[in-house]
């Protein structure tokens, strides 16, 4: 018998019972709520008279909707102006109080986008089961612990059985071997591989990242590997446990006490797939083939590196492929073969659970130390994914760069990833946004939104078009991916 | 939960490939704390002209004439017929809660998101998966006939055309069982609540680090 993928090891770890009918229910350690995807369920639980099966495995916080100009975020909930958004997150903080869950509000210290606030608080560890009523719960996933997106009826599953309904998924391995080049990020290496095997090439699959470039990524670059694993169809990223993961968790709030913390270890060291491991599929990318990626189209998997241009639909031999990128064309406002480099931005959008980590806007802040915004650019902002990564940036002087460069420092939130708060962009502007999702309009109506790391976007804020950030200076960009 | 039924519906055809679900339903109206009222904005940049806001009266709003659903032929559609991985992007419920409220019972594509899929299941609407080439011809027959129906019967697992050609399509046995019974998940699981906990006691006891609050 061939040997266990680590995801066969979590999904085995979790199994609580196999039915006849090939579903499974599968164990829930955690459960992170926030407010938009949260409401429906604790009013199903409510109407038909449930309790929360586990409280303790549960954490909330609100994001999507949370202003983040600093003035409004200074009245707390009452600063947000939008009357729905406002009923929306003062029922998080109601639904939380009447059972019970702890939540990080509005203006505690800890609030953040949920997908920055789990790791950072050590409330996701390896070898757990992870859930959220988001599609970017995959980020968790750089931990070694199953994590799924969840949708609401799903959520409430779980709040009242702690289990999930699931069935077992495929193997497939995602290797990049070899060593990034300089400025070169896991973001580029996420778009590069989304680009390679397409927005559905993980559909039914678990992922697992490996190989030696992966392995010398930061735990802030494998969750945003791992985050972006759903623009690539699957609903789950894995990375194994190394030194890099058990270093991280270390003194973590959530994380074991130091009687359990040996224990907790020798058990992660065994989250990695056994050599013989079988993937019933594969695909290997080469590091130094990556270079910084830019998305052109209006899904993710429409993306070139800087150095290349916006290709012509007709190139296509698929009709329908032809017919998808003619519409992309159009709704993008690009023509076929411009360069990458001539795409003029009007807006600049640093921050997300892909790229609002402290790693992030270090380098984004190299970028940007001692330049200014170009004048063509209309709004150039920074939104740190957490409280404490924005306490973090601002005690190492970060704010005060981008302050000086002529970008807006904020508060944290999910902001303009996908504009359900003020943030949002006008029809027809173009963003370099280092979010996850290109959309039609979901940057904000009529919006066009080009995917690319901290470095590429802060880049761009400065020349006002797309630069190639190996080529700056040194000193500047090119030590980008250490951190 | 509704049972379902068999039954013939309109086909609209959706020509597009990779229909997220911020297009199936914007983000402006995931404000809503209800689970209901999503049918009016599904689609919502495609079929208005303008752009929506969450509560607004949309009977007001200018509608695209190019687009299928806002076409008269294709009035009252219950079956939705789509390109490949459909529902991509969100794992926001919204999606089918706003087809569902518009009137689909069925999607039919070459593949559909996987988050998507689930909660289509949960919310009673039926997700059929055919091959490119059956779907490329479902699209030719509906353009080249007004008022195409589509027979659905889950029950059986096979679609029947207006020309009495039997489709089969697969679909888990637990997903019919619960769709055609009109059952609810939770219910079913609380069944096993003495295994939840028996799993549950064995796993805190191997790892009990996994069940600690914050210091
Ligand atoms: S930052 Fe964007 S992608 Fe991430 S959870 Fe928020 S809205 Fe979703």
């Amino acid at each position: 018998m061939s040997g266990q993928t680590l995801y066969d090891k979590l999904w085995n770890q979790h199994l609580v019972k196999q039915r006849d009918d090939g579903t499974a229910l599968i164990y829930i350690d955690r459960q992170l709520l926030h407010e938009v995807t949260s409401p429906q369920a604790f009013e199903g639980l409510r109407l038909a008279n449930r309790k929360p099966w586990r409280l303790d495995a549960n954490l909330a916080t609100p994001d999507h909707n949370v202003p983040t100009t600093i003035k409004e975020r200074a009245e707390g909930n009452s600063g947000i102006k939008d009357p729905v958004s406002l009923i929306q997150v003062q029922t998080l903080d109601d639904n939380c109080l009447e059972y019970g869950i702890e939540e990080f509000k509005i203006n505690d210290p800890r609030q953040g986008i949920v997908h920055v606030v789990g790791p950072e608080q050590g409330a996701t560890l390896p070898g757990m089961t992870v859930v959220c009523g988001d599609s970017h719960t995959a980020t968790h996933g750089a931990f070694g612990a199953l994590a799924h997106g969840i949708g609401t009826s799903e959520v409430e599953h779980v709040m009242a059985t702690q289990c999930l309904l699931a069935q077992k998924m495929k193997n497939m391995q995602v290797r990049v071997e070899g060593e990034l080049g300089l400025g070169v990020t896991a973001k580029d290496v996420v778009l590069a591989i989304i680009g390679k095997i397409g927005t559905a090439g993980g559909t039914g699959y678990a992922i697992e990242f490996a190989g030696s470039a992966i392995a010398s990524l930061s735990m802030e670059g494998r969750m945003t590997v791992c985050n972006m694993a759903i623009e690539a169809g699957a609903r789950v990223g894995l990375i194994a446990v190394d030194d890099t993961t058990i270093d991280y968790l270390g003194k973590r709030p959530f994380a074991p006490t130091a009687e359990q913390w040996e224990a907790a270890v020798a058990d992660w060291r065994n989250l990695v797939s056994d050599a013989d491991a079988q993937f019933d599929k594969a695909v290997t990318l080469q590091a130094e083939e990556i270079e910084p990626q830019v998305s052109w189209g209006t899904s993710p998997e429409m993306v070139t590196g800087i150095s290349g241009q916006v290709p012509d639909p007709f190139a296509a031999l698929d009709e329908t492929v032809q017919r998808s990128h003619t519409r992309a064309l159009e709704y993008m406002g690009l023509q076929a073969n411009q360069k990458i480099t001539d795409i003029k931005l009007d807006k600049i959008f640093i921050g997300s659970c892909t790229n609002s980590r402290i790693e992030d806007l270090r380098e984004a802040a190299k970028v940007a130390k001692g330049k200014k915004v170009a004048d063509s650019i209309k709004l150039a902002m920074v939104v740190p994914g957490s409280g404490l990564v924005k306490r973090q940036a601002e005690a190492e002087g970060l704010d005060k760069i981008f302050i000086e460069a002529g970008f807006e420092w904020r508060e944290p939130g999910c902001s303009m990833c996908l504009a359900m708060n003020a943030d949002k962009l006008g029809a027809g502007e173009h963003c370099a946004s280092t979010s996850n999702r290109n959309f039609e309009g979901r940057q904000g109506y009529g919006g066009r939104t080009h995917l690319v790391s901290p470095a590429m976007a802060a880049a761009a804020a400065i020349a006002g078009h797309f630069v190639d950030v190996r080529t700056l200076p040194a000193n500047d960009a090119t030590h980008a991916q250490e951190a | 939960m509704k049972k379902f039924e068999r039954f013939e519906g309109v086909v609209a055809p959706l020509d597009r490939a990779n229909v997220d679900t911020d297009l199936i339903i914007p983000k402006q109206f995931l404000k809503s704390i209800k689970r209901t009222g999503f049918g009016v904005n599904l689609f919502d940049e495609l079929r208005y002209l303008d752009e929506g806001q969450p509560g607004q009266d949309c009977s007001q709003r200018p509608l695209n004439p190019d687009f299928v659903l806002n076409q008269p032929r294709f009035k009252g559609a219950e079956v939705l017929l789509a390109r490949r991985n459909f529902g991509c992007g969100s794992s926001r419920e919204h999606a089918p809660w706003a087809l569902e409220d518009f009137g689909f019972k069925v999607v039919i594509a070459p593949s559909f998101a996987d988050i998507f899929y689930n909660n289509s299941f949960k919310n009673g609407i039926l997700l059929i998966t055919f091959p490119e080439d059956v779907v490329d011809r479902l699209f030719a027959e509906v353009a080249a006939n007004d008022g195409y129906q589509l027979d659905v019967d889950l029950e059986h697992k096979r679609v029947i055309t207006p020309s009495g050609e039997i489709l089969e399509f697969e679909v888990d046995d637990f997903r019919k069982h619960c769709l055609l019974e009109g059952l609810d998940d939770i219910g079913l699981t609380l069944k096993d609540e003495d295994a939840i906990r028996a799993f549950e006691q064995k796993h805190k006891a191997a790892r009990p680090w996994l069940f600690r609050q914050s210091a």
